[in-house]
């Protein structure tokens, strides 16, 4: 049983989110690298998004707690989080559309609520479901929204003819809205979204209704677009779109659990990974799980990857030690994922206690039921996409 | 750009786009214009307040030559059919109870005497005193299902009814109390009231079904989410969103009084310039009621219930139906709100009466004050904020 540290995902799906400034991307539309997208942002180096104690409660439910944030400049700051843990919320508070219960937010040196209307010319808002008309084609969705940002007629028609060509929707200018695939409309919903030149964008999970493919090549959009000086703040529950912002905060039931760069979170994850192989893993995740040490089990394909608390200091030679039923036939350290810090820093893990079990569990503490799935939803293998189920008894507000 | 008035580019970007957006929708486009032609058909034809053929029943005790001119006559009157023919009263109030017929005519036994007896005091002499039990005993009896007025006032019409062929010479008619000379539709036919007062129904409904889907459809199709993250004023929204229809609703009241002047003969004499500034005012006030609806509705079902909420009252109580003077006065003052009601005034006025302008201007500039509440009231309840 020889001791390696496997990498958790296949490195194509992962763009280096370490780095400060990414490279620019290889575009394929011609016209991406010379026509600059956004007007360089003039000035601003402190933040462009300032928030302190930032509360919001609908009735007796605190979607958001106290929040804190600070998003510097021409950087990707990601919100990830389950549905319900309060992204949608926090990112209305910070467009202006909500008012705060509690705290303060400066967006682009505006205070809110009270300058929200002004600050809508400066931002930009991709909604989380497709929402331009299905019944207008791609050309008259782009010059409704340039005429309701309240472009000169020079100016809307030169965008357009911009954005046409970097989103590639140039062949399908007079094609209805209702009538693309969810790759060209999430493309025709950012070309909407940055006509005005916004110099701060807010996406809202905007890449849900969309292959893999087409998330990677939406996400060298968005660094051509922080190339161009803009900032952006994405709410995400995929794993790997969150990896590759340049910082990110986890979010949970409306707090914030942690809050870094994805390679400093990982670094400073509470936990070691172990990944295990044995003939009956469905049998010994539940072993597993139900040790206290032992933060989650999740089966990926043929294997199982737990996480043991940090105080273990050698996780190895404690998992041989455990009287396990079918023994592992092997025991490998892993690197730290996304998923895995996600996992640590939330109390959504695959012990978390579930509604009645399928199978009689003969231990008493309701604790250690180990009986269910990972709430985690990791069902495929370490690298394919991995989406959070929602936390049982959470709702979106 | 930014100042405090509304931006004439961002109205008329609302109002491109909901042009191009009707303009798809063929279903919506077609009932523009099919509403108001099956309507005006429908009702100019259907609708008549000259009650004619009455299903009746008749019960011929007297069986004689008399008794069937005095069934012939009173048949040449269209009041009423006889359909069912029966040898007791009991038999034809039966038939009441059931339905069958609406009333019944008893011809008693004794029909030559009492038409001998009318006739003698019919000669000329002088009216016999009422006390007179011989003399004033009618000829025959009208049994009426009365629960139904206008059914019942129609047969009661008949009271008076001149028993000319029955007694074979001209019959003594007394002078009327009053000379009526009847003005603006002196051949009495319902149809030149209905149709100038189905414009007023037509666009209510159509105005205010219209318009109350507005912002509720935005919403629901998710598109509001996006705009609110705009730089839109809710009063352009409100502007843009109803100007499309203004002129969907004088296409349609141009089908409409085109049509009942081809089909129908309502005359339109009136001036133009009053019937366009009336209507638009109407319009407007249909338009801005559909979009304070909207700003109350949360999605289309409701959004449609509210309109038949206005639309029946629209109906009923706007004069339309029934005369407006007839009702109740706290009803009238319900009425008074209705747009539809001050409407149904004006272009009555200005189809049939051919009144001007300024007779027309009171109602006309209660609905543009209507309309200029309704629109500042919806972009009011118009939040660009979700909490």
């Amino acid at each position: 049983m020889a001791e390696r540290v496997t990498e958790p995902k296949p490195a194509s799906l992962i763009k280096p989110a370490s780095k400060p400034a990414p490279a620019p991307a290889p575009a394929p539309a011609p016209a991406s690298s010379t026509a600059p997208l956004i007007k360089p942002a003039t000035g601003p180096t402190g933040p462009v998004i300032e928030a302190r104690g930032l509360t919001r409660r609908f009735g007796q439910l605190i979607a958001v707690d106290a929040l804190d944030l600070s998003v510097a400049p021409r950087t990707i700051y990601g919100f990830l989080g389950p549905n319900g843990c309060g992204k949608t919320t926090t990112l209305r508070m910070l467009t202006g559309l909500l008012t705060p219960s509690a705290g303060s937010v400066t967006v682009l040196g505006h205070e809110l609520p009270r300058d929200a209307e002004r600050l809508k010319r400066r931002i930009g808002y991709m909604t989380q479901k497709f929402s331009l008309y299905d019944d207008l084609t791609v050309a008259e969705n782009l010059r409704f929204v340039a005429e309701i940002y309240g472009l000169g007629r020079q100016v809307t028609r030169q965008r357009i003819s911009e954005l046409l060509s970097t989103y590639a929707l140039e062949p399908m200018r007079h094609r209805r809205a209702g009538r693309m695939s969810g790759g060209q409309r999430q493309r025709l919903a950012l070309a909407a979204a940055t006509i005005h030149q916004p110099s701060l964008l807010f996406l809202d999970e905007p890449t849900s209704a969309v292959d893999p493919e087409n998330r990677r090549d939406f996400w060298e959009r968005l660094f051509d677009l922080i190339d161009t000086g803009a900032s952006i703040l994405v709410s995400t529950h995929y794993m790997d779109e969150a990896e590759r912002c340049h910082r990110l905060a986890i979010m949970e039931s409306g707090h914030k659990r942690a809050d870094g760069s994805p390679t400093a979170l990982m670094a400073a994850m509470g936990a070691r990974v172990v990944e295990v192989e044995a003939p009956d893993l469905r049998a010994l995740k539940q072993q597993l799980a139900a040790l206290p040490e032992v933060i989650s089990a999740a089966q990926l394909g043929s294997r199982l990857r737990v996480l043991v608390q940090e105080r273990i200091s050698d996780p190895l030679a404690w998992i041989k030690a455990q009287p396990l039923k079918p023994a592992p036939t092997a025991l490998d350290l892993a690197r730290p994922s996304l998923e895995d810090v996600f996992v640590t820093s939330t109390g959504i893990t695959s012990k978390s206690p579930r509604q009645p079990s399928p199978d009689p569990d003969p231990d008493p503490d309701p604790n250690h039921n180990a009986s269910a799935e990972s709430a985690t939803g990791i069902e495929t293998a370490a690298g394919a996409i991995t989406e959070i189920k929602q936390h049982p008894g959470e709702r979106q507000p | 750009m930014s100042g405090p008035l509304p931006s004439a580019r961002r109205i008329l970007a609302i109002l491109s786009k909901e042009l191009i957006q009707l303009r798809r929708d063929r279903t919506t486009l077609g009932m523009v214009i099919m509403i108001p032609l099956i309507q005006l058909v429908l009702f100019g034809y259907a609708i008549n307040t000259n009650v004619r053929n009455i299903p009746a029943a008749l019960v011929d005790q007297a069986n004689s030559g008399l008794s069937r001119v005095l069934t012939q006559t009173v048949e040449a009157t269209q009041v009423v059919r006889f359909t069912e023919h029966y040898a007791d009263i009991a038999a034809a109030q039966a038939a009441i109870v059931e339905g069958r017929v609406r009333a019944a005519f008893i011809i008693p036994s004794d029909l030559s005497q009492r038409v001998a007896r009318s006739a003698s005091v019919g000669a000329g002499l002088e009216t016999p005193p009422a006390t007179d039990e011989q003399t004033s005993r009618p000829v025959a009896q009208w049994i009426v299902d009365g629960s139904d007025t206008m059914i019942a006032g129609a047969i009661k019409g008949l009271r008076a009814m001149p028993l000319t062929e029955l007694l074979r010479r001209p019959a003594n008619r007394a002078t009327p109390t009053f000379a009526v000379a009847l003005f603006f539709n002196p051949e009495q036919r319902t149809a030149i009231n209905i149709v100038p007062g189905l414009v007023a129904v037509i666009l209510t409904m159509t105005m205010v079904m219209f318009t109350s889907a507005a912002i509720v459809r935005e919403s629901e199709r998710g598109n509001m989410e996006m705009l609110i993250n705009t730089p839109v004023r809710p009063l352009e929204l409100m502007l843009g969103k109803i100007a499309p229809y203004i002129i969907i609703g004088l296409v349609q009241t141009t089908i409409i009084l085109l049509l009942g002047h081809l089909i129908f003969g309502v005359p339109l004499d009136g001036s133009l310039l009053a019937l366009a500034v009336s209507t638009l005012a109407f319009i407007g006030a249909s338009l801005a009621l559909g979009l304070v609806l909207s700003t109350i509705a949360s999605n289309q079902l409701q959004a449609m219930q509210m309109t038949v909420f206005i639309l029946l009252p629209s109906i009923l109580l706007s004069g339309f139906m029934f005369p407006y003077e007839g009702m109740p006065v706290p009803a009238q003052y319900i009425a008074e709100v209705l747009p539809a009601t001050h409407f149904m005034r004006a272009i009555r006025a200005v189809v049939l009466r051919d009144a001007s302008l300024e007779q027309v201007a009171e109602d006309s500039l209660w609905l543009l004050g209507f309309m200029l509440v309704g629109l500042l009231l919806a972009s009011l309840r118009f939040k660009k904020r979700l909490d």
